[in-house]
């Protein structure tokens, strides 16, 4: 379970994130809706451990712990997922190097053994084969000279591999047309088992006509302005957020 | 008015000029070399050690940095060679027949014959023999003229390796020419070496060296690359196991022919001062040469590399691309020299030098020049300097990496996205050995 309370972000003497709560509990899959600018990206690097914000206020608990202190890589040891809305490009480094090296680093942080190689490169091909992933892209270097569709795709590969706990997806979907967001969201839906919990953000409702929410937040000027069930995308699609935003804007 | 006489040199330009008094009667070579010998001090003499008003030795001034000139290498005796010889079987080369040159000096008892289209003879015969094609060659008068060291290298020369390589010959495997120490007090070791690559023959050069078991020592070398047309010449360079306190100099000339392909690829990354001047004349028309180099330095670690790349054929390919990653308060020197010559049309030269800085204390001093004599050529040139990708290092740190080998991921590919132009998969293998032994004892220590 992921609770967020009353998280205040700055960035320099900038707030972007102004006191907000969120509950994520286990086995849910929650949406958070919001205009460009609001802190939605932000929200999700706080949680992943980006170094670059300071947090004035509040915690970040994982099944009751704060994570705040805690470096990204033992996050992630932890469970804490985060597909990149810009999905970074590492030149040199092999894409099955770096999934390898991600997957033991989890592995030897929870005290579990090193994967061989054989099993891993097959779990890795099987994972890609559902993703439409060629086995020609796992060679290059990760994220190099990869399509905006294909950088998305090989974040929810090591989703897949990694399976993570509290996966937060930001703005997966962008970029993305709509036989590929098919097949991300149907490696998404594979995954919503058992307690693992899902956080999506997304500008549009068409990526929740395919990956189904229980929750759906309103995200606006920092703060969760509003919290309803899968309908609330549909509303905000038909109206959009100027509501929303005009009437924090107003408080 | 009296005039005042003071002397301005310093002590290692005093016992350097004592160095070559007591020794020149008994260096290798015939009438002709030891008048070559008498100018070629006479014209370090009058400039003594290059120091930073010496634009080309700008950032390495040697005349301060350089306090003592350590005494000559003697000839290895039975007891040294063994040394060696037991440090030899168990270093790990990749196949490929070995020469050494022990503090200076070629040994064949240690060394193998090289096979067929290719011959070995020592600096020191064919110094003493004459030949006046060789002695040519080695003289390099149309390079570095004026540089006071490649001048001190060719007075006190002790000697080295000749290789010719007869036209058409392909040698599969790479010659490694192996350098060893064996003296147990500092000394100062000259070699020189010469490796003429017939017409449309197909070689691999390595240098390398043995561990030197913890002695300082100053070593001056130079090797000479004369390449005739259609040539296919690999060279590669493991400037590793210098001491701390120690100071290398190399000189690497090489003059190509027509539609050579030139390679060359060195890793530097020894302790104390290492200076790596590259000189290179493309003659011929529509050859292709790369220069590559990889250095990787830490603790108070200064590595130089100057090149002066000079296109006079027509429609050549010059790449030079050179990477450093520096750690605690190391220097890297990156000065490289584009020269084309009126007529040289059709030239594409590029030149790149990136640099990681690991700390607040590194210093690198980039100097790119660009010296263009004809109309239609397209050069160019571009230096970065900078820290590791913070975007990079949290991507991977959000996946479970810790900083520290997300960090080592990164330098080495950084490192070794170079080596692909190594073009030998057993020499590959041992530079991808060398970075990850530099990695790993960096994250110890971190
Ligand atoms: N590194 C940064 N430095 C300064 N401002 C930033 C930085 N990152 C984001 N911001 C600002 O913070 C606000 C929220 O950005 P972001 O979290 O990316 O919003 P969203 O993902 O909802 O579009 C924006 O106004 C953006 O310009
Ligand atoms: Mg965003």
């Amino acid at each position: 379970m992921l609770e967020v309370k009353n998280l205040t972000v700055s960035i320099g003497d900038r707030k972007i994130l102004d006191g907000l709560n969120l509950t994520v509990k286990d086995g849910e899959v929650a949406a958070i809706m919001g205009p460009n600018g609001t802190g939605k990206s932000t929200l999700s690097y706080v949680i992943a451990g980006k170094p670059d914000y300071t947090v004035e206020s509040g915690e970040v608990l994982l099944d009751g712990e704060n994570i705040l202190e805690m470096g990204a890589d033992e996050r992630a040891a932890k469970g804490v997922f985060l597909a990149f809305q810009y999905p970074v490009e590492i030149p040199g480094v092999a894409t099955m190097t770096f999934l390898k090296a991600a997957l033991n680093a989890q592995r030897r942080q929870r005290g579990e053994d090193e994967m061989t190689t054989p099993a891993f490169a097959k779990k890795v091909r099987e994972a890609a084969e559902l993703l439409g992933i060629k086995n020609e892209i796992l060679k290059r270097p990760l994220n190099v000279g990869f399509s905006g569709g294909e950088k998305k795709r090989m974040d929810i590969l090591q989703m897949a591999l990694l399976e993570p706990a509290m996966a937060i997806l930001d703005e997966t979907d962008s970029g993305l047309d709509i036989d590929a967001i098919r097949i991300v969201a149907e490696g998404v839906n594979k995954l919503r088992t058992g307690k693992r919990s899902f956080l999506l953000i997304t500008h549009y409702q068409r990526l929740l006509n395919y990956i189904v929410p229980d929750t759906v937040h309103v995200m606006a000027q920092g703060k969760i302005v509003r919290t309803g069930g899968k309908e609330l995308a549909l509303e905000l699609e038909k109206n959009g957020y100027r509501d929303f935003v005009t009437a924090t804007a107003a408080e | 008015m009296v005039a005042r006489i003071v002397s301005t040199r310093t002590d290692a330009e005093v016992s350097l000029a004592d160095t070559f008094g007591s020794a020149k009667a008994t260096l290798p070579g015939n009438a002709v070399v030891k008048e070559m010998r008498e100018t070629a001090f006479g014209a370090f003499a009058a400039h003594g050690l290059p120091h930073r008003r010496i634009e080309a030795w700008h950032y390495t001034d040697l005349r301060s940095m350089m306090r003592e000139a350590l005494p000559l290498a003697p000839l290895p005796d039975v007891r040294a060679l063994e040394a060696v010889r037991v440090e030899l079987a168990a270093a790990i080369l990749p196949a490929g027949p070995r020469l050494l040159i022990v503090d200076g000096t070629y040994v064949p008892t240690l060394s193998d014959a090289l096979p067929e289209g290719a011959t070995v003879r020592s600096l020191a015969d064919v110094l003493a023999e004459g030949r006046a094609d060789l002695i040519d060659k080695l003289a390099a008068a149309k390079f570095a003229v004026g540089d006071s060291i490649v001048a001190l290298n060719a007075a006190l020369m002790q000697d080295g390796v000749v290789i010719e390589v007869a036209p058409g010959a392909v040698i599969a495997e790479p010659i490694h020419i192996v350098y060893a120490t064996a003296a147990q007090t500092p000394v100062a070791r000259f070699f020189r070496s010469l490796v003429v690559v017939g017409a449309g023959a197909k070689i691999l050069v390595t240098e390398s060296s043995l561990g030197a078991g913890g002695r300082v020592g100053q070593t001056f070398g130079a090797l000479i690359f004369d390449v005739a047309d259609r040539a296919e010449v690999g060279h590669t360079c493991m400037m590793t196991k210098t001491e701390p306190g120690s100071l290398r100099l190399d000189t690497f000339i090489a003059e190509l022919g027509a539609d050579v392909t030139f390679s060359s690829f060195a890793l530097v990354h020894g302790e104390g001062l290492m200076r790596r001047q590259l000189f290179l004349r493309c003659v011929g028309d529509n050859t292709k040469a790369a220069l590559n180099g990889v250095s990787l330095l830490k603790g108070r670690d200064h590595a130089d590399t100057t090149l002066d790349v000079e296109h006079i054929g027509l429609g050549c390919e010059g790449r030079e691309t050179f990477r450093y990653i520096l750690d605690d308060s190391a220097t890297g020197v990156f000065q490289g020299r584009i020269r084309v010559a009126p007529g040289a049309q059709k030239t594409d030269g590029k030149m790149m030098s990136r640099a990681l800085l690991l700390s607040d204390d590194v210093v690198m001093n980039n100097k790119p020049e660009l010296e263009i004599f004809a109309d239609d050529v397209a050069c160019g040139h571009g230096a970065t300097c900078g820290g590791l990708n913070e975007d990079q290092l949290f991507y991977m740190q959000a996946r479970g990496i810790s900083r520290a080998e997300a960090e080592s991921l990164l330098l080495e590919a950084f490192a070794s996205e170079l080596a692909d132009n190594i073009g030998h998969e057993g020499l590959t293998a041992a530079f991808r050995a060398e970075v990850a032994d530099w990695l790993a004892a960096r994250t110890v220590k971190g």
